[in-house]
């Protein structure tokens, strides 16, 4: 067994000083020691075992840094309980498992093709500030994805694979990593919800469509405007995630700025397990946008997409932009322009 | 030491009103360390005496160790940009780090080797009213048990049962 030495670090006894005998006040003061325990305790004594018995317990530095007050705070062992256990069933079981709904997805449906097979003529689908925003955003959720997992789980997959030099190297140039990267994601989010909140309010069309499985599910293509309900939900578990990930991580990133050890541990949990959920959903979404889908990807690639395609996942949004076009044709008093 | 690190701070509890009180707190040196159960790069190791050390080489500065210490033991270096923290520092029991003991590059990331000296570690050596106490487990242990008969209080070892998971038997 471990040698239980125990260097006794019963430094902490500093009570030494100051703290009245219970001879003193208890019973009568003679040469001899009492027996303590016989003794009636003191208001003082009851106070401490009350102190102790577990909870927060705070006080009065004379160091600058007041956050040291902070004397013992048993949370931290909830808060580990959080971090080792909870943690890590929650991101294994909503990674893996949605790892897993794909593959048997993409074996037992494959990929979604166009049924009417490609036009051959293309719509244009996202601009490109659309993509871009898409395209930073997803950029670097992807980093700080990749290195939040791997505070939670690198050093059981990574580390006995690279070794502890290695994976150190990796895990602090994440962490620079995680830390700028939080800022282009947060704009990215911001600029998601600009751009697009308009076409993604909920509405009765979202229910059927989920009603007819959106063509996940079962076949056929339920209508859809310019966004479907299975998109919206990706909108905003983008935008609502996003929002109290990058809150959270702000408040992780500047310690103590913002709220005490209690709230950085709230903090923490929050940031982890909505970041967990996130990445599942992602996961999916880009599932969906590249290879479960055939002419998907185009959307946000070259912004271009079949016209085929378009009508069959985005019909009521390809009938719109068709009218707008024949509505928007000459303006009045236009002439026709070149060699005439 | 880099500025703004306290491996040992003592607080006041109740100053000024009765039952104040002075505690100085350190690293305890658990034995179910949670600092080293959370870090996510497995910097913390356990010695043959049961001090819970730490190497800086690996450590990468998240924090977490903090969020998880009930007694606030690890410390951080301000560096860098927004609240970034530094490779982490604590209590060492005196007793080094991971290098050869008492070399230079020891003595630049961790402070003296007293105990590769055969020394105890300097608060306990300069409490002037031992107070703070240092040494085998069981002399310690016997030490309070002795004190605690004297003058009449039984549960001052403040964090004791956190960091042992233990009672002292008076």
């Amino acid at each position: 067994m471990i040698a239980r030495i125990l260097p006794a670090l019963a430094l902490a006894f500093g009570l030494a000083i100051g703290a009245p005998a219970t001879a003193q006040i208890g019973g009568p003061v003679s040469g001899t020691p009492q027996n303590p325990i016989a003794s009636p305790a003191t208001a003082d004594e009851l106070e401490l075992q009350k102190a102790l018995t577990g909870g927060r317990i705070a006080g009065r530095v004379s160091i600058p840094d007041a956050t040291s007050g902070s004397l013992i705070q048993p949370e931290g062992r909830g808060w580990r309980d959080f971090h080792n256990v909870t943690l890590t069933w929650i991101g294994g079981i909503a990674v893996l498992g949605m790892l897993v709904i794909l593959v048997i997805y993409y074996a037992t449906r494959g990929k979604i093709m166009v049924d009417a097979g490609l036009s051959g003529r293309t719509i244009q689908r996202f601009n490109l500030l659309e993509r871009a925003a898409h395209w930073m955003t997803a950029s670097t959720f992807i980093v700080l994805a990749l290195t939040g997992l791997n505070l939670t789980f690198g050093r059981f997959l990574l580390l006995p694979v690279i070794g502890p030099e290695a994976f150190t190297a990796v895990s602090l140039w994440g962490k620079y990593a995680h830390n700028f990267l939080a800022f282009p994601f947060t704009l990215g989010v911001v600029l998601l919800f600009l751009i697009w909140v308009k076409d993604n309010i909920p509405n009765g069309k979202d229910v059927a469509w989920f009603k007819a499985g959106g063509g996940l599910l079962g076949k056929g293509h339920p209508p859809a405007a310019r966004f479907n309900g299975g998109q919206k939900m990706v909108f905003w578990i983008t935008v609502i995630g996003g929002t109290l990930v990058a809150v959270s991580g702000y408040v992780l990133i500047f310690p103590f700025m913002v709220t005490d050890i209690a709230g950085m541990q709230l903090a923490h949990i929050v940031h982890g397990v909505i970041s967990l959920l996130m990445i599942a959903a992602m996961m999916a979404h880009i599932y969906i946008g590249s290879v479960g889908m055939q002419g998907a990807f185009d959307a946000m690639g070259s912004g271009q997409v079949d016209l085929n395609w378009a009508k069959e996942h985005h019909s009521l949004w390809v009938e719109e932009e068709m009218n707008r076009a024949r509505n928007t044709v000459a303006p009045t008093g236009a002439r026709a322009a070149g060699a005439d | 030491m880099p500025w703004g690190i306290n491996r040992r701070r003592v607080v006041t509890i109740n100053d000024g009103r009765p039952g104040e009180r002075s505690i100085s707190m350190a690293c305890m040196h658990c034995t179910d360390a949670p600092c080293a159960a959370v870090c996510p790069v497995s910097c913390f190791y356990t010695t043959a005496d049961a001090i819970v050390l730490h190497d800086k080489d690996l450590c990468i500065g998240c924090g977490y160790c903090f969020f998880a210490c009930p007694f606030g033991a690890p410390q951080y270096p301000r560096v860098g940009n927004f609240g970034g923290r530094g490779k982490m520092d604590k209590c060492t029991y005196c007793a080094g780090g991971p290098q050869q003991d008492n070399s230079g590059v020891e003595y630049a990331q961790y402070g003296s080797n007293r105990l590769a000296e055969g020394k105890l570690p300097l608060c306990a050596e300069m409490c002037s009213t031992k107070a703070l106490l240092a040494g085998d487990g069981q002399m310690i242990a016997s030490i309070y048990r002795e004190r605690v008969q004297r003058r009449g209080y039984g549960s001052g070892a403040w964090g004791w049962r956190t960091a042992y998971k233990e009672t002292v038997g008076v």
